[in-house]
């Protein structure tokens, strides 16, 4: 389409418009994740608020420079890339060297976004590409956990958050036995239910007095976030609805076969980052399908195979690679679940 | 759906809330619009083949009188709306910015509101179909809710459809426009009758009058005139938009869907809008044509927005002057918000399909950025036929009208403006689907 024809365009049919903009739901977003990243520094202490405030820095810049170097007008300001930011490190543990964080910022949107074109052309959420990589770059600082509410959390770093770039960060495992108010393992609950059998208590899962990544500590928090972003109709919640009835279905399936063998179903709704990821990362409006079936096929897709690999599996933080998963899948999900339109023919000889 | 149907409100799924911004003129009394000093007749103002004319320059007429007969079945003939003499037949502006063969008159400054009296008077029970279709195409009438599609020929139903429910259109679901409203109030004898006239044409049983619940007067006010034997009744059904396209109405009322690509005949039903039928009502009995219709007037900037019953063919700018404009720069919209059509030049006349004329400022004007979609699925959520205009917006991007087309029933779009309305990258989905429609017309014409 020629320019000059577009400037016609807009002025048609229809005059009146109602939408808050990309950049107002994306701010909104910011907004609901602000109550989650307060409550994590106040568990995790100085370490998670350097790792959240390096990794946003890290995304908006790199979406920044990217946007600059092709000539673009910077989408800075439409908030995605600090919601991108966010995102990342709340899925991080909280005593993720700092450098790394970086890293992972710059990899989300470098090769999550910018590489598709841009938003809105993201096949995965980027955030979560971040996360993929530098799992496989740094295994082992990625499942370092630390205890929440540690004594001296607001004064001190965890040792391994300062690491220099390219060096191997220090051990933690001394430091949190030290500053652990009961004895602390260094597992976080999955890693407990899955190598020592111990299921951690619901109530602790649900207020988040558990050790695990920066923002996927309580449940009631993320669920209250969640339920503000979908008042103002910026969530879509079809989406985290039906991861939950996927995990609760499937999980629920395993624990009827085997309640020894297997963790019952709340137990896996309230673990392992679930809730967030559902209510957060899984809801990526770009990279979920749009259609209303697809949508459902989506979150339950991502809920059984949460389940699935988190049993299975070596990996315990299984929702992320669900989703990114659930991601790959959405094209062919929407292709095979496009709406039935109004006065659809039931077949083609009806036509006639 | 169906539970909805059962205990909810009557009702489409999908769709939108508008803001109605009715209450500026919805209270007062429809008033007459004087004669402007120039009225501009065009002869193509319905679907269809344009009328002849069959006056010629200097000629005196009368207001009422034939001045364009009927070209074949598929066109109407067209009176005169004033008293006056013929100026010239010639060329005139369009509203989207063509030209168009229009019958000019100069208004004569004796002119009155009597009329040419026709000799003939009708009864139209007395009536057969035929001449009763046929008395519907000289009255002149078109669709008067802006479709502007020939009525005598809706009635003309295919002889292997039988109509069961005539479905009287009086949802008026576009916001500003009040012209249905005040009609539904105020011409009820006429309203009646047109809808008898009409099931006769099209021998159906039953009518139902559909009105959006904002409109709770006119149910009350309708009521006590419907007939005992329950053959015409009305029915309040949710205010939404679009609550009046004659899909959402089937499925409102009575639950049926029209199949795609059909006729509203092949679901057995014939759907008219009020005002058409209340002018079927007025006129056809009488054997006079159609010379002037209701207008809302409203909008932005000015002094006295309200209806007008306006003669056909009077400038926008001389109805703009009375309404008191104003304002300096403004859009000027033919219709409601949401699917009416921009006009280019205040030297173009309302006609026969004309319901409204919006003045709108800086919301009909502003261009915002458009940015990629982002899959929120506002669009899917609002759009009453149930599409993907996400992916047909992205198809469009693409190129790929065939598999608009094909694969994304890209033709059973209406054009209603929901998508383009809810979505938050601000693209011009409609736009871009009535792009893809012209565009593909044109191409299927090449191929034969
Ligand atoms: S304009 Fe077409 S695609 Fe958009 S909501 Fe209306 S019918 Fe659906
Ligand atoms: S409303 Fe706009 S941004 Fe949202 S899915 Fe539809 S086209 Fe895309």
């Amino acid at each position: 389409m020629a320019k000059s024809d577009l400037k016609i365009d807009i002025r048609t049919s229809p005059y009146i418009r109602k939408a808050p903009t990309v950049a107002q739901i994306m701010r909104n977003v910011v907004y609901a994740l602000l109550p989650l990243v307060i409550y994590s520094v106040y568990h995790f202490g100085i370490s998670a608020l350097a790792l959240i405030l390096v990794t946003a820095m890290s995304c908006m810049a790199t979406e920044h420079f990217f946007c600059k170097m092709s000539g673009k007008k910077s989408t800075i300001l439409d908030a995605s890339a600090a919601v991108s930011g966010l995102l990342l490190a709340m899925t991080l543990p909280p005593g993720f060297p700092l450098w790394m964080g970086a890293v992972a910022g710059f990899t989300a949107i470098a090769m999550g976004k910018t590489l598709f074109g841009g938003l809105g052309f993201n096949l995965f959420n980027p955030a979560l590409v971040g996360r993929a990589f530098v799992q496989a770059a740094f295994p082992v600082s990625i499942t370092t956990w630390t205890p929440a509410l540690a004594t001296d959390r607001f004064v001190e770093f965890i040792p391994s958050t300062l690491a220099l770039p390219f060096m191997k960060p220090l051990p933690t495992a001394d430091w949190s036995i030290q500053v652990a108010i009961d004895g602390f393992t260094g597992a976080t609950p999955l890693a407990l239910m899955k190598f020592q059998g111990i299921i951690t208590d619901s109530y602790d899962l649900f207020m988040g007095n558990v050790a695990g990544s920066t923002g996927e500590t309580s449940v009631l928090l993320i669920l209250v976030c969640g339920a503000y972003l979908v008042y103002k109709q910026m969530l879509d919640w079809r989406i985290p609805a039906a991861v939950i009835i996927g995990t609760a279905i499937s999980a629920e399936l395993f624990y009827f076969i085997d309640p020894d063998k297997y963790p019952s179903p709340a137990f896996m709704l309230f673990s392992g980052g679930l809730m967030f990821a559902a209510v957060f990362m899984a809801s990526d409006m770009v990279a979920s399908p749009v259609t209303p079936l697809g949508i459902f096929v989506f979150g339950c897709l991502v809920g059984i195979l949460t389940v699935v690999i988190r049993l299975f599996g070596g990996l315990t933080e299984a929702v992320m690679y669900a989703i990114l998963f659930g991601n790959a899948a959405t094209p062919i999900i929407e292709t095979y679940t496009q709406p039935r339109i109004y006065g659809a023919r039931k077949n083609k000889q009806d036509k006639s | 759906m169906n539970l909805l149907r059962l205990f909810g409100k009557k009702t489409f799924p999908r769709g939108i809330h508008l803001e109605e911004h009715k209450a500026e003129t919805n209270a007062k009394p429809t008033r007459r619009l004087p004669f402007a000093p120039e009225i501009i007749v065009p002869l193509a103002q319905h679907v269809g083949k344009p009328a002849k004319a069959i006056v010629f320059k200097g000629q005196l007429v009368t207001r009422g009188e034939l001045i364009a007969i009927a070209d074949g079945f598929m066109s109407v003939p067209i009176h005169a709306p004033v008293t006056g003499t013929i100026k010239e037949i010639g060329l005139a502006k369009t509203a989207q910015g063509g030209k168009q063969a229009a019958i000019i008159i100069t208004t004569s400054l004796s002119s009155g509101q009597q009329l040419l009296d026709s000799d003939i008077q009708f009864d139209y029970l007395q009536m057969s179909r035929e001449e009763l279709i046929q008395a519907v195409q000289n009255t002149g009438i078109v669709g008067l809710g802006g479709a502007a599609f020939p009525t005598h020929v809706k009635m003309q139903t295919p002889a292997d459809c039988s109509i069961h429910t005539v479905l009287v259109n009086g949802c008026e679901c576009e916001p500003f426009l009040t012209t249905d409203h005040r009609l539904m109030l105020e011409r009820i004898e006429h309203l009646l009758q047109g809808i008898r006239i009409s099931m006769k044409c099209v021998d159906a049983p039953k009518a139902i009058i559909g009105i959006e619940d904002n409109k709770m007067d006119v149910l009350h006010a309708i009521e006590p005139h419907l007939p005992d034997d329950n053959s015409i009744r009305i029915k309040a059904i949710a205010t939404k938009y679009p609550q009046g396209a004659q899909k959402m109405l089937a499925y409102s009322l009575l639950g049926i869907e029209i199949p795609s690509g059909s006729r509203s005949s092949d679901a057995g039903l014939a759907i008219f809008n009020v005002a058409t039928l209340a002018k079927i009502g007025a006129l056809l009995p009488k054997g006079h044509g159609l010379i002037e219709r209701t207008i809302t007037v409203t909008g932005d900037s000015l002094e006295n927005p309200g209806n007008y019953l306006a003669p056909i063919g009077t400038p926008l700018r001389y109805i703009l002057d009375h309404a008191g404009f104003k304002g300096k720069e403004a859009g000027v919209i033919l219709g409601g918000p949401m699917m009416g059509i921009p006009v280019r030049s205040l030297d173009v006349p309302i006609t026969k399909g004309t319901g409204g004329v919006l003045v709108l400022d800086e919301r009909a004007t502003r261009r915002d950025d458009i940015s990629p979609c982002i899959k929120c699925s506002s669009c899917l959520q609002a759009c009453p036929i149930n599409l993907n205009p996400s992916e047909l917006g992205l198809l469009a991007a693409k190129r790929q009208y065939d598999v608009m087309e094909e694969k994304y029933h890209l033709n059973d779009c209406f054009e209603c403006g929901c998508c383009s309305y809810v979505c938050p990258s601000n693209i011009p989905l409609v736009q871009y689907f009535r792009i893809a429609k012209t565009l593909n017309r044109e191409r299927h014409l090449q191929n034969g």
